[in-house]
């Protein structure tokens, strides 16, 4: 596979880090909106080599993260049944609800599989007739069009035992909401890769020009991510603020016009609750009520459910990012891998993980 | 074994880990879950001097003599998987974990556990293999045991081994024997394994022609202790891959190990599998490799000795033992420079969403 040694080239990190502490001349907050870059700067330790004016602020944008703990709960009370095939993506199995997560429902015997693809799940309805099998729909817009298609498939195949827990959410009503709060600091985006992959960048193109602030499409690669901060620098330096594309080997203006069709066919947006932020207008997506049938909310009677959260767990604040892991009073102590209080000690995107896992909060 | 529970109390959470009612996945993986379940639960009820170091076997002197003696439960699904199978696997893993203790192999118990309707073929295709390996490390099956369970019970086939090696005299090779200054080498590329039967799994339509680096180890290791190198510890590298090997030592040592990720070789497939399901190699499964620490000055020697073996072009020497360290840390420098500290997974890598 190439796409991976030559964007983690130590040398050409120096050139592009070069340029970079020869750009910056003042302070600047940049927001980093994708888990997986969050955990690509941790993880290469790319904010500690970066010149002290740039501050990483880590976003919102990990999907495990941000599904409120009412889709968990509902995704345990429907996977607690005797006569369900829960499937799922895997990291979504740790994640913490109000009472249980999935893999603690999976080792009481009830059946919970770990797809790969949810059209995987669709077969698996094919082949066991007398079960319901349900997939939790989750993500950004990078999974909403497989699960699009998997519904379509469903309904196409007219396989009837199929449905989707489904919570997705959307980034750019995310940046907006965090552009309009009061506490913003934040003064440049790098956006998601692999989110304008199916999304092209067009609908960045009016947040820059309603907020003044610049949006460079970035990928996840050390050297990817390097280049998106030199040229998000570059655009705060130089008083710019537009769309800039780092990604052009996979994004392009419009995207991928067929995964947005497939999208806009099964679902359409509403309002979403996010976790630790709360709801936000337009943030998320809905089955249409052409596939309602389709909607395992409907189909198991599961609405209506309110929690409160975990008074400790502050990923609310660091998903917005106001505030740090290590900000954190109980980061590594009562909340840790092995029992996570919130999401984003749970994701492989998560920002509390990524901390725990790579830096070295515990030799202090 | 307080020692160790301090460490572990320290790193992880204070709750009690019976917050769960039941054994998960993750119980299994290798990780700090399993380690956790090892100290509070078995050692808690089940230590002494033996156990204590949670060796890969446990070395004893009978009558003057020297022994080590290990076991291991084998369960991989499927049985028969690119690069070995079920029986090659129960007679190298129990191979291996005897080797690492220094030891010469020499016998294998044989326990067979087997779901009602399993071909007698595939039983007959298993056996084979395991005369095989057991001809190819020189070990003997000695005695064995047979048990049928009802369908729906079991998993077609598990297989337990258990095995008894001979220690020379003088060798002593154990997390205690870690001193600074040690090189750590490994004897080639990592996640093969693990890789090999995730791909395998019908649920997964990954096309890929990579196979499971299922390997007898005593050979090689016997060539390092013949050839005088002071070896201090071996250990090799199965569930938890790397990470958990170098992090079981560390912490078992107390010292800080430092290793250049630059140094941790992974196949070009390897690599792009584990990118598609997010998994990081390093805590990826291997059947076939292990790590050596040696006195510095014989580090050359040893890397030469590894350089020679099948996977050898891919043998490394990956870091240094640092100074010593309460908490048992594994320090990586990443390939950008910057030094972050490579831990033991939590529970089992799961594939991640996007």
């Amino acid at each position: 596979m190439k796409y991976l040694d030559e964007y983690r080239d130590s040398g050409k990190a120096k050139s592009l880090l070069d340029a970079v502490y020869k750009k910056v001349t003042k302070n600047w907050n940049i927001m980093e909106i994708c888990g997986g870059q969050t955990h690509s700067i941790v993880k290469y330790g790319i904010d500690e080599l970066l010149p002290k004016e740039i501050n990483l602020i880590h976003g919102p944008g990990c999907p495990v993260c941000v599904t409120p703990v009412e889709k968990i709960d509902k995704a345990v009370d429907i996977a607690s049944n005797p006569n369900v095939i829960f499937c799922s993506y895997g990291d979504m199995l740790r994640v913490p609800g109000s009472k249980s997560d999935l893999l603690k429902v999976k080792a009481a015997g009830y059946d919970v599989r770990i797809v790969y693809s949810p059209v995987d799940a669709v077969y698996i309805a094919k082949q066991n007739p007398d079960k319901e099998i349900v997939f939790f729909a989750i993500g950004f817009e990078t999974t909403a069009p497989p699960n699009a298609q998997a519904v379509f498939l469903a309904n196409k195949l007219g396989i009837k035992n199929f449905s989707v827990l489904v919570s997705h959410v959307l980034v750019p009503p995310a940046i907006e909401a965090i552009l309009s709060s009061k506490d913003n600091r934040v003064q440049g985006f790098l956006a998601a890769g692999h989110v304008c992959t199916v999304m092209g960048f067009r609908e960045y193109e009016d947040i820059t020009l309603k907020y003044k602030i610049p949006v460079v499409v970035t990928g996840f690669e050390p050297l990817d991510i390097l280049l998106g901060i030199y040229m998000c620098v570059s655009q705060l330096e130089e008083g710019r603020s537009e769309v800039e594309n780092q990604y052009a080997r996979a994004v392009t203006r419009e995207g991928n016009i067929f995964a947005q069709s497939i999208m806009n066919e099964v679902f359409e947006t509403g309002e979403m609750k996010w976790r630790g932020i709360g709801r936000i207008i337009r943030s998320g997506l809905r089955i249409k009520d052409k596939y309602k049938e389709y909607d395992a909310e409907l189909k198991f009677g599961v609405v209506n459910y309110s929690v409160e959260e975990s008074g400790d767990c502050i990923s609310g604040l660091i998903l917005q990012g106001i505030k740090k892991p290590f900000d954190c009073p109980v980061f590594e102590s009562k909340c840790n891998p092995e029992h996570p209080l919130g999401a984003t000690m749970v994701s492989s995107e998560g920002a509390c993980l990524a901390y725990y896992l790579y830096k070295e909060k515990k030799l202090t | 074994m307080n020692d160790a529970k301090n460490i572990i109390d320290k790193l992880s959470c204070p709750l009690p880990d019976n917050n769960y009612d039941n054994i998960t996945m993750a119980h299994g993986g290798g990780g700090k879950m399993m380690n956790n379940l090892i100290d509070k639960l078995f050692l808690h009820y089940l230590s002494n001097n033996l156990n204590d170091e949670k060796h890969d076997g446990a070395v004893f002197i009978s009558e003057g003599h020297k022994f080590a003696f290990t076991t291991d439960s084998y369960v991989v699904n499927p049985v028969f998987f690119p690069g070995g199978d079920i029986g090659r696997l129960a007679v190298y893993g129990t191979v291996n974990d005897l080797a690492m203790c220094g030891a010469k192999p020499a016998y294998l118990s044989l326990g067979l556990i087997i779901e009602e309707g399993f071909s007698i073929k595939d039983l007959e295709k298993i056996i084979i293999s395991i005369k095989e390996a057991s001809d190819r490390t020189g070990v003997k099956i000695i005695t064995g045991d047979t048990k049928v369970v009802e369908k729906g019970k079991g998993d077609g086939i598990f297989i337990n081994t258990a095995g008894i090696g001979i220690v020379r005299d003088d060798i002593n090779i154990s997390p205690s024997r870690v001193e600074e200054g040690d090189l750590i080498l490994i004897n080639g590329d990592v996640g093969r394994h693990g890789i090999a039967i995730m791909t395998t799994r019908e649920n997964l339509d990954i096309e890929s022609t990579i196979k499971s680096d299922c390997a007898p180890l005593n050979i090689v290791v016997q060539q390092l202790i013949e050839s005088g190198i002071e070896i201090h510890c071996l250990r090799d590298l199965t569930r938890g891959g790397l990470g958990s090997a170098l992090n079981e030592i560390a912490s078992s040592a107390k010292f800080e190990i430092e290793i250049d990720e630059k140094s941790i070789n992974v196949t070009e497939e390897v690599k792009g599998v584990c990118e598609i399901l997010g998994f990081d190699p390093v805590h990826v499964a291997n059947e076939g490799r292990f790590i050596a620490f040696v006195k510095k000055k014989d580090a050359g020697k040893a890397f030469d000795i590894l350089k020679q073996e099948e996977s050898g072009k891919y043998a490394s020497i990956l870091g240094v033992v640092k100074g010593k360290n309460k908490y048992g840390l594994v320090i990586l420098k990443s390939i950008m420079g910057v030094n972050r500290i490579l831990d033991m997974m939590s529970g089992e890598q799961l594939p991640r969403i996007c």
